[in-house]
């Protein structure tokens, strides 16, 4: 149990601009994660969204173990961590006992119950308990930082890592072009329990990512959403690129930004660029492009991605999900 | 006196929890717990009990789920066994550790495979170093009267622990006893809400479950191992407590002939109440047996032991578990510790009796009593456990 004292601070009615966002800093500086770490902003853009105070759940990862080492913590709200695959759980009764808590009297104020949860602890081993509390109907909001790998032990493949993509357990060589599967849809999967809102954020679009997290917490029930958290450790990037990074990923259609409303499909940025443009500023995809033999891999990778957009223009279309 | 119900053990343990007006349940039925997961659904879907009932898709869950709202301050309760147990294993040493007042019910069950629904302590022995407080029950009574108690004792504010109740599952969970229950107004005043200083509080925000590194670990650690012993007196202290509320005194044993006894047989749960009568027949044919029952498992009741069975040649520990290529069977290595730092020594003889729910019947437990007495006369004991009731 660590403590660094409260600075709630007065928290923006409506967020216009980004001028109304708060300038105190709810994640300390301090921490030890990577320079240039995107879960960092994503975390830190996320708590400048509050509309009131809120409890922080954070399932093993990075964002956990780099910024909460005893007897330090960056985190100034009421945070808690449990464990890698059970965050949402851990969300869930601190959602249920603070309702009841209220109800009997013992507890006065209201309060946002908010997990970041790294694409391991949500994609893959925390993927039961996630469907757990959305099922149930908690009123919780859910980040996933996604940096397409579990980085905390290493940079190993998870089911976010995108196809091509180098990581310690998907190398390229002579039989594998790097992983060979595609990306499980988060946001489908979310939508799929008839959840008010999902929605898919960037750290390059800060005003659009602002106004999503708003919407999340103030709408009743659960809410997902699924950041690009780019890990210059990972993907092999300059520190400096991490904004420029998560801009091209949208930019170049790998990473659509769009949301889900009670059920309604919005596109938000439409792709312009060529994806080549994002795989070549990293090294995690640089093998596709500079090597022969992974060249029909690469069509394919292009290929699914087409096919995902086709998907979302067709559903934003239909009106209905 | 009380009011007195027909209730079975889930029955009593589902009684209890209601009347501790808790206010978050998660659970997930696995038999013979089921039970106390449908009555307390039913408290709560007739507006009997006030609480949130979380219907979790997992035992993992469940004890996460009640993880998070004891972090809000809230009083929170589980049940589970077995494979429901094992699947908590990694988030019961986390509870411990952020030092959370949870109770959980244990309806035990022996771990597959083969698969098998019916009593032995296989799942309980694999929670043996998580850090819960752990209580027997011998009977119906008990059961009801050892959740009243573990509230109490996990929310005191030196002791912060999570506390396990176990009682037997089938031979208990299944058994209509006609209890005694307190008034509803009786417990609520036994069990008053109390204030603790690891709460998610808004005004107070704290980091809870932050990284240890091995320049921190180890202090955690000792300061848990502190807490048990604190939980050792205060276990004992709540017994005293509870009896003068109710009549019913608890200590952390409870010991039966062993003033005299040349042999003691150690055990726990509804396995006391067969081989106390047959020790009372023995005896009235003079021979010279008696009976401690474990009640409290964890903290392991040391002290108790080593007074109580002072005066033993051999002390037979019953072992309703295996510890597979073990050096022993476990309550058997529990015994072992206990006296080998002491300066007495009897002879320890290992029974492994009742796995999977195999009856331990009267003629059982007098075989077993004879063939103690003749190793006590010998002056020795076997290596290998005697399986009672094995087919050979
Ligand atoms: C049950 C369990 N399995 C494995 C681990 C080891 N582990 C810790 S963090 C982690 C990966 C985390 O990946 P992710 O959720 O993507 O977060 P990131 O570190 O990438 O931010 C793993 C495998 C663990 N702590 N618990
Ligand atoms: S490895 Fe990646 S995700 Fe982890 S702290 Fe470094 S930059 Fe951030
Ligand atoms: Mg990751």
């Amino acid at each position: 149990m660590v403590s660094i004292g409260v600075v709630w601070p007065s928290f923006p009615k409506e967020i216009r601009t980004l001028k109304d966002l708060p300038r105190e800093e709810l994640l300390a500086p301090g921490h030890r994660l990577c320079s240039g770490c995107g879960a960092a902003i994503v975390a830190r853009m996320a708590l400048k969204a509050l509309r009131r105070p809120t409890i922080v759940v954070v399932p093993t990862g990075c964002l956990e173990v780099a910024t909460t080492i005893y007897p330090y913590t960056s985190w100034r709200t009421p945070w808690i961590h449990v464990a890698f695959e059970n965050a949402a759980a851990v969300a869930s009764g601190i959602e249920a006992a603070w309702k009841i808590l209220k109800k009997k009297g013992y507890r006065k104020e209201d309060i946002d119950v908010l997990v970041l949860g790294g694409d391991g602890g949500t994609f893959d081993i925390g993927m039961q308990a996630l469907s757990g509390m959305l099922e149930r109907f908690h009123d919780v909001v859910y980040i996933c930082y996604d940096n397409e790998a579990y980085m905390n032990t290493g940079i190993q493949r998870s089911s976010a890592t995108p196809p091509g993509a180098w990581t310690t357990t998907t190398p390229f060589g002579k039989v594998w072009p790097g992983k060979l599967e595609r990306k499980k849809d988060l946001i489908g999967i979310a939508v799929a329990h008839g959840i008010p809102y999902a929605a898919t954020i960037s750290i390059a679009y800060p005003l659009d990512f602002i106004k999503k997290v708003r919407k999340a917490l103030e709408v009743d029930g659960p809410a997902v959403l699924h950041a690009i958290a780019p890990c210059p450790r990972g993907w092999r990037f300059d520190p400096s690129e991490t904004v420029e990074i998560a801009r091209l990923a949208v930019e170049t259609g790998f990473f659509p930004l769009y949301e889900v409303e009670n059920g309604k499909l919005k596109i938000n940025v439409r792709r312009t660029k060529p994806v080549e443009e994002y795989l070549k500023r990293q090294g995690r995809f640089r093998h596709l492009l500079e090597r022969p033999e992974y060249r029909s891999f690469l069509e394919w990778i292009k290929k699914t991605i087409d096919e995902m957009w086709e998907r979302l223009e067709k559903l934003e279309k239909a009106g209905v999900v | 006196m009380g009011k007195r119900l027909g209730l079975t053990g889930n029955e009593a343990v589902a009684y209890a929890v209601k009347q501790a007006d808790v206010d978050v349940i998660a659970a997930y039925p696995i038999t013979p717990q089921t039970v106390i997961v449908e009555r307390l659904s039913e408290y709560v879907a007739n507006g009997e009990l006030d609480a949130a009932f979380v219907p979790v898709e997992s035992e993992h869950s469940a004890l996460s789920t009640v993880v998070g709202a004891a972090a809000t301050g809230a009083r929170v309760f589980t049940a589970t066994c077995s494979q429901g147990l094992a699947l908590m294993w990694e988030i019961l040493y986390i509870a411990s550790a952020l030092r959370l007042p949870i109770v959980m019910s244990i309806a035990a069950r022996a771990l597959s495979a083969p698969i098998n629904i019916h009593c032995d302590y296989s799942d309980v022995m694999g929670t043996r170093d998580a850090g819960w407080i752990t209580l027997f029950a011998e009977n119906v009574q008990e059961a009801y009267d050892n959740i009243v108690q573990a509230f109490r004792i996990a929310e005191d504010p030196e002791v912060l622990l999570p506390v396990m109740c176990v009682h037997d599952g089938f031979i208990l969970s299944h058994c209509l006893e006609v209890v005694e229950v307190l008034e509803d107004e009786q417990v609520r005043n036994f069990l008053p809400r109390r204030d603790r200083p690891n709460v998610l509080d808004p005004s107070k925000p704290i980091t809870l479950g932050p990284v240890g590194l091995p320049d921190s670990y180890m202090e955690f650690k000792r300061q848990q191992d502190e807490a048990m012993k604190v939980a050792y007196r205060k276990v004992k202290e709540v017994g005293k407590l509870f009896g003068e509320l109710s009549g019913r005194y608890y200590d952390v044993v409870h010991a039966f002939g062993v003033e005299d006894a040349d042999v003691v047989a150690v055990c726990m749960g509804s396995a006391a109440g067969t081989t106390r009568y047959v020790a009372r027949k023995l005896r009235e044919k003079g021979l010279k047996v008696g009976v401690l029952k474990i009640r409290m498992f964890r903290p392991f009741p040391k002290n108790e032991v080593r007074e109580l069975l002072k005066g033993a040649k051999l002390v037979i520990a019953m072992d309703r578990a295996t510890s597979l290529g073990g050096a022993g069977h476990p309550l058997q290595m529990e015994l072992a510790t206990t006296f080998y730092t002491w300066r007495q020594k009897p002879l320890i003889m290992s029974v492994v009796y009742g796995l999977g729910g195999r009856d331990l019947t009267p003629m059982d437990i007098e075989r077993m009593f004879n063939i103690a007495l003749e190793y006590a006369k010998k002056g020795e004991v076997p290596e290998e456990a005697l399986w009672l009731g094995l087919r050979e």
